[in-house]
């Protein structure tokens, strides 16, 4: 059984050098976690996405990294929060190609793709909490949209 | 397998020159700044050495987000504009997988399995890219 600890964080998110430590920590704690190369990797660029939503449309903030348990399945949490602005319209934002930040749009929408479970809370005016979550040796999430 | 910690390395991306292309080999994790540096010496170095190939390895990258998709692509488009042509080589198929997850086809993008494969592609005459090519369409 390994422990918590290499995947259990607090990691600030405030420059692009956070970004790298963002993604050197989830690649690290998936890795430990028994997650196979191409689900690291899935998760790694899922972090990388909504780390940089975190630093460029919520004018930074955090990443925490858990570790959660189902029955027997150990899978990785990782939850991003900001108290920038927040998301005016979250279905828009969830859609592939809408852009505010002069990305190609495919950051939030896109990240959801690569987890199993994706939760978004967002309040205007006061900041949005992104919550992830993927299970070892799960099937992807199936296709909801076309 | 993960090879772990892979430290950031600050500064410039090292641009090799070989004939008439430009060799770029990026590895492990990448400040964003440095993928913007890259760009802009790229383009600075093409239009005053007259190469006509850039092969951009990344065999050595774990993970390709769509910020560097994105540069990659505008590596891509900016080359064309200065008569040469971009090649990227050797992605990992993790990389590529979790690249259609995310929406990201890149479809102007030309790519080879290695960097000798990218420098027969350079050495051929003139293909159209997959996106900006013609396409032979009957109505």
């Amino acid at each position: 059984m390994h422990t918590d600890a290499g995947v259990e964080a607090r990691l600030p998110i405030r420059s692009d050098m956070d970004l790298v430590w963002v993604r050197q920590h989830v690649r690290q704690a998936a890795a430990r976690l028994g997650f196979g190369l191409v689900d690291q990797t899935k998760l790694v660029t899922a972090a990388s996405e909504l780390a940089r939503n975190t630093l460029v449309h919520g004018g930074g903030g955090l990443m925490e990294a858990s570790h959660v348990a189902d029955g027997g399945t150990d899978g990785l949490r990782l939850t991003f929060s900001d108290t920038g602005p927040g998301i005016p319209d979250l279905d828009r934002a969830l859609s592939d190609g809408y852009t505010s930040g002069g990305g190609l749009g495919m950051g939030l929408g896109g990240s959801r793709r690569l987890v199993h479970d994706f939760v978004v809370e967002s309040v205007p005016g006061s900041g949005t909490t992104v919550r992830v979550t993927s299970w070892v040796s799960r099937p992807p999430r199936p296709r909801e949209e076309a | 397998m993960s090879e772990g910690f892979s430290r950031p390395v600050a500064g410039h991306v090292p641009v090799l020159r070989l004939g008439d292309v430009l060799l770029v080999t990026l590895q492990g994790d990448l400040y964003d700044s440095m993928a913007h540096q890259l760009q802009q010496d790229l383009s600075e170095t093409i239009s005053r050495s007259r190469v006509t190939g850039v092969v951009i390895d990344i065999s050595g990258v774990e993970m390709v987000d769509s910020f560097l998709g994105r540069v990659l692509a505008e590596i891509a488009a900016q080359t064309e504009l200065l008569a040469a042509r971009t090649v990227v080589a050797g992605m990992r198929p993790a990389v590529a997988i979790t690249l259609v997850e995310l929406g990201l086809t890149l479809p102007g993008l030309r790519t080879a399995l290695t960097t000798e494969a990218a420098m027969e592609l350079l050495a051929q005459p003139i293909v159209p890219s997959r996106a900006g090519g013609v396409r032979e369409e009957s109505p």
